[in-house]
């Protein structure tokens, strides 16, 4: 076996004595049969990026085959993240679960609460008040606008645009304060609860989303005017990084992955949870599948939700001061006033502290329509409080899992607008 | 709630390979045997009256009492159709675990199989690249999310740092990789072991 290594001559770069070119040690061997045709061309070169590296939005490590600049294929590894929140759900009544959801798609935290929230619900069968499913739209739709800002804004930086970044953080930093003002947090937000919520919005929050409403969509249409006609930004992502409508359906694709393949499936409209047939709003469908229909598609959704919001808001007038919890003692908190005074509060907050609420024996699957695609949560229930099992779809994960499609024979700056565009989240992914 | 019409026509089709099935919080779960799950799933995909053309997700539960089987999900969907089955067999946990790969059917069968094969250890025969996906190649503590697996591992926190002191860090590439990249004579030895016996990962 001859060995590839050869000496690097620091005086005449180019030919060594044999004649051969000269190269930087490697210290990898080449098998006899591929020892002749040793020049530059000839070998496919093995990198690696991440699991730190800013543009894998994440703990993602790629291990990328390379052909000159040509990929031959991509490698995903995950798992640096990995925290066991579907075993330790196991451990945990079906409220402290919620803490983790937060922690997993940690863009749209409130959207995981939502939904872990109604997965149990559907499990245990119970049927939320009006005013608490209106707020439950106003969680996840501000969520999916905060997601996708935070992905609008990171694609462009890897695709080199920095302004449209400044401009959109300014925006998610306003809904953040919204958030903020309902839930006391940012990120760990925590908000759903079975049979209700944490705590109604408070005072003030109306008007600030009325504003929001009223001006997020100026930045959308000057962001629109800096990517959707820009030679670059085209050049980039148009006819890059393609899925079929077929072949994303059977790679299980989901959200604005899928149809930006052209499959009309969206599940607010397909399977409405939390009364989402009840509003007035379009689903945006791609055509070609590339990373700027995903663009497009991920655009015009926020469009949509400033229109799903600001219906939201005209009922919550309506529905002022009505409940936000279902009055059932068993799975809600009594005021701690009466658990103090009466003896029957009492005793429901002791067993729901110590007990848990319990779940009938049977098994729910539940996906709602998340800004990254269609988060599932499956519960099975063996009649204790705490589930036997709680199984996460995740749609990141999922979704990730086409990356290597997507990358065939694509160049490597592609590799990185093409992994932006599948709007991964780390945290949801390993879980 | 009524059972989906699926149920009816799979026992039409296939008789005695369905087991049972019920109907729980308006979802129909239907058992089969695992030796036909293959051919009922494709079955499910391209029969025009069924065209369950998207696999939402496949899973596996166990139990906590130990006497019930394993049990793999797969959660199928129909866009057109827009309806929902959940079709599960059920494995004994004191054989080996193995069942048919839907890999063929569905290519997005490939990451959801890995991740039921690295928690719980359910082999996938026919999957091209069963390895596992969520923990590290070597690891070798068994499948997290078995009801055997203690919350906090079967290692102790010290054992625990002393495999990842011990771990070789430049043995960060898969096998497979290696095997592309021609830098299999830098492999250590064990590995090269595992590599010439045709293996792909995973603990036994």
């Amino acid at each position: 076996m001859s060995t590839r290594t050869l000496e690097m001559s620091l005086s005449t770069p180019g030919l060594d004595a044999q004649g051969q070119p000269s190269r930087v040690p490697l210290g990898v061997r080449l098998p006899e049969h591929r020892a002749d045709q040793d020049d530059m061309g000839s070998e496919h070169m093995l990198i690696n990026i991440g699991p730190q590296h800013p543009a894998t939005h994440g703990v993602l490590r790629l291990v990328v085959e390379l052909d000159g600049e040509t990929v031959v294929r991509v490698v995903p590894h995950i798992g640096y993240l990995h925290s066991g929140f579907e075993k330790l759900g196991e451990y945990r009544h079906y409220n402290q679960i919620v803490p983790l959801t937060d922690r997993t798609d940690y863009l749209s935290p409130m959207a995981n609460n939502v939904c872990l929230a109604l997965a149990a619900e559907k499990l245990m069968g119970i049927e939320t008040t009006e005013r608490c499913t209106v707020l439950r739209v106003v969680a996840c739709e501000i969520s999916r606008i905060i997601s996708h800002l935070v992905w609008l804004g990171t694609t462009g930086i890897d695709l080199g645009a920095f302004t449209p970044f400044l401009w959109l953080f300014y925006q998610r930093e306003r809904l953040y304060n919204l958030q903020e003002s309902w839930t006391g947090a940012r990120l760990t937000t925590s908000m759903a609860r079975i049979g209700g919520l944490m705590a109604d919005i408070p005072e003030g929050f109306e008007a600030g989303l009325r504003d929001f409403c009223r001006t997020f969509p100026k930045t959308l249409n000057e962001t629109d005017s800096m990517f959707t006609r820009n030679a670059i930004w085209c050049g980039r992502t148009q006819g890059v990084g393609v899925i079929s409508g077929p072949d994303a359906i059977n790679y299980s694709l989901s959200g604005p992955m899928l149809r930006a393949s052209g499959v009309d499936y969206d599940v607010r409209k397909d399977r409405p949870y939390l009364g989402y047939d009840s509003y007035d709003f379009d689903v945006p469908i791609g055509e070609h599948g590339d990373i700027y229909d995903r663009y497009r598609v991920r655009l015009e959704e926020m469009y949509q939700s400033v229109r799903i919001l600001e219906q939201a808001l005209d009922r919550l007038e309506k529905l002022k001061g009505a409940p936000i919890n279902v009055a059932d003692p068993r799975v809600i908190l009594p005021p701690k006033s009466r658990a103090m005074s009466d003896m029957e509060a009492m005793i429901y907050h002791f067993k729901q502290v110590m007990e848990g609420v319990k779940a009938p024996v049977g098994e729910a699957y539940l996906g709602v329509e998340n800004p990254k695609g269609e988060l599932g949560y499956y519960f099975v229930s063996d009649g204790t409080a705490k589930p036997v099992r709680w199984r996460i779809r995740p749609p990141s994960f999922i979704n990730l899992a086409c990356l290597p499609k997507l990358c065939e024979g694509v160049l490597l700056s592609d590799v990185i607008a093409i992994n932006a565009s599948i709007d991964i989240v780390m945290g949801e992914i390993d879980r | 709630m009524a059972a989906s019409p699926s149920v009816a026509a799979l026992q039409a089709r296939f008789a005695d390979a369905i087991l049972r099935h019920e109907v729980s919080c308006g979802d129909t779960i239907v058992y089969v045997t695992p030796a036909r799950v293959h051919e009922i799933l494709a079955w499910l995909r391209d029969d025009a009256g069924q065209l369950f053309d998207y696999l939402t997700d496949i899973t596996a539960v166990e139990y906590r009492d130990m006497e019930r089987p394993l049990e793999v999900v797969w959660q199928l969907r129909s866009l057109s159709r827009k309806a929902d089955l959940r079709l599960k067999v059920e494995l004994d946990t004191a054989a080996p675990l193995v069942i048919d790969s839907v890999f063929d059917l569905w290519k997005g069968a490939d990451w959801l199989e890995r991740e039921v094969f690295d928690m719980f250890g359910v082999s996938f025969t026919g999957h091209p690249d069963l390895r596992r996906i969520l923990m590290w190649e070597t690891y070798s503590e068994g499948f997290p999310l078995r009801k055997d697996f203690p919350l906090r591992g079967h290692f102790s926190r010290a054992e625990q740092t002393r495999q990842a002191l011990n771990a070789n860090p430049e043995a960060n590439y898969s096998l497979e990789e290696l095997s592309i990249a021609e830098a299999y004579s830098e492999l250590p030895a064990d590995m090269k072991e595992r590599l010439n016996q045709g293996e792909r990962g995973g603990v036994k």
